[in-house]
């Protein structure tokens, strides 16, 4: 049971791309456009958007995503109409980087309110260098060449991630002076890593090995292209 | 005097009238500051809230309120329909099963349509909306509690007024005229004029 993911536009064209993006990220998700007025003009339907988020909720909640300004009230309009308020959240996001990002999120089986955070920091600049000590557990490394012709694109990124979802390890890539979070499509792919590039994959926590093993075996598979 | 359920559909038709005959003007406000469609929106709404009105009639005020809040939501569309909705929604709310409207608790429901669409539209006066013409209309409300429900509506509906023209010369802040910036000056808030122009029919109709 995953969290689905409803996408608000005045557009009808403009959420089912949305949903056309984010729905190749996540096989499993339901992802449903509330977009246009029902006679094809642009504009937001109430009534739309109530339809879409219950159709979207499998039980594990709705986030909801929007354009502009008065989609924004639509939907929540609509989430505070709902029998339970509680059961859907509207974000504040940016549309394309946050649905992807939410819907990858929702694909590891993350809950409401943790594909609501990463569809509301899919926009931020990467976070600075916190200097923390790394987790307890042996950093684990590995140096991986990429074999398959897209490299680290948005297909090959979301997969990597959804490989090592779920597990408690801290996991980083590198790409020359470049390094990401391992758990964020959005950062893998700002890296830009492409066929024959060699990646370093560390990752820390109690699960480091098991995060490593999934993400060589990945590689090994030239990401099922 | 009291103010039953039917009073206050009576309030509703006669806003519905005001739109329809402001609804040229409203979309030609809208036109250079937002997409053109306010008065064909609104119009659209409080055209459907009298048809349901003709069917049957709520019992109490509230559900008459309500009843427009539905209906404005599912038919209005754009920032007005959430907008609208919610005003009216926050009304009916804090009207609850009363059969008979005081005047304190007309001064409330316009206190509460106020706070929903602040919270809504998260707007503050003097961002160019309609809460520039609502806000003053509250708040002249509450001064005028003593003179009965006409005479608190009247002084609303004058204090929306001179809210509605205080918009003009002001840079838009919300909506899709906040995207023009300084070229939003100088043109009156569509939504701000709804706010009068329904505030004015009120008045007018429980006189």
């Amino acid at each position: 049971m995953r969290v689905g993911l409803v996408i608000v536009s005045h557009s009808e064209r403009l959420a089912e791309g949305v949903v056309e993006l984010a729905a190749q990220m996540a096989p499993d998700v339901t992802v449903l456009a509330a977009g246009g007025l029902p006679g094809g003009g642009v504009g937001t339907d109430f009534d739309s958007v109530v339809a879409a988020v219950q159709r979207a909720d499998a039980g594990a909640g709705v986030v909801l995503l929007y354009d502009l300004g008065s989609a924004q009230m639509t939907a929540e309009l609509a989430v505070e109409t709902l029998a339970d308020p509680g059961s859907a959240v509207v974000v504040d996001a940016p549309l394309v980087e946050g649905a992807v990002a939410a819907s990858v999120a929702a694909q590891g089986g993350a809950d409401r309110a943790a594909v609501a955070e990463a569809a509301a920091s899919a926009g931020a600049p990467p976070a600075a260098d916190t200097g923390l000590a790394p987790e307890a557990g042996a950093a684990q490394s590995t140096r991986l060449t990429l074999r398959n012709e897209v490299g680290l694109h948005a297909r090959p990124a979301a997969l990597l991630v959804r490989s090592i979802a779920g597990l408690d390890a801290d996991v980083r890539i590198r790409l020359g002076d470049d390094e990401a979070d391992g758990h964020s499509v959005l950062a893998l792919m700002s890296l830009s890593a492409r066929k024959d590039d060699t990646i370093d994959v560390s990752a820390t926590g109690p699960q480091a090995g098991e995060a490593i093993r999934r993400i060589e075996a990945l590689a090994e598979r030239n990401f099922d292209e | 005097m009291g103010c039953g359920a039917a009073d206050v559909a009576a309030l509703l038709r006669a806003g519905a009238a005001t739109i329809a005959e402001h609804r040229v003007e409203l979309t030609d406000l809208d036109r250079p500051i937002g997409d053109a469609d306010h008065g064909e929106n609104l119009n659209r709404g409080f055209t459907a809230i009298v048809s349901t009105l003709d069917t049957a009639v709520p019992e109490t005020p509230g559900g008459v309120l309500k009843v427009a809040a539905t209906t404005l939501i599912s038919k209005v569309g754009g920032a007005a329909g959430p907008l609208y909705g919610t005003a009216f929604l926050r009304a009916a709310t804090t009207l609850g099963d009363k059969s008979e409207l005081d005047a304190a608790s007309v001064v409330a429901a316009l206190q509460a349509a106020l706070a929903g669409v602040v919270a809504r539209g998260k707007a503050d006066v003097g961002d160019a909306t309609m809460v520039d013409a609502l806000s003053p209309a509250a708040a002249a409300a509450e001064a005028g509690e003593n003179n009965g429900i006409a005479g608190l509506l009247a002084a609303a509906a004058d204090a929306a007024d001179q809210g509605a023209r205080s918009t003009v010369p002001l840079v838009a802040r919300k909506g899709r005229a906040s995207y023009l910036g300084e070229r939003s000056i100088g043109h009156l808030d569509p939504g701000a004029r709804s706010t009068a122009l329904l505030l004015r029919a009120f008045a007018e109709a429980v006189r």
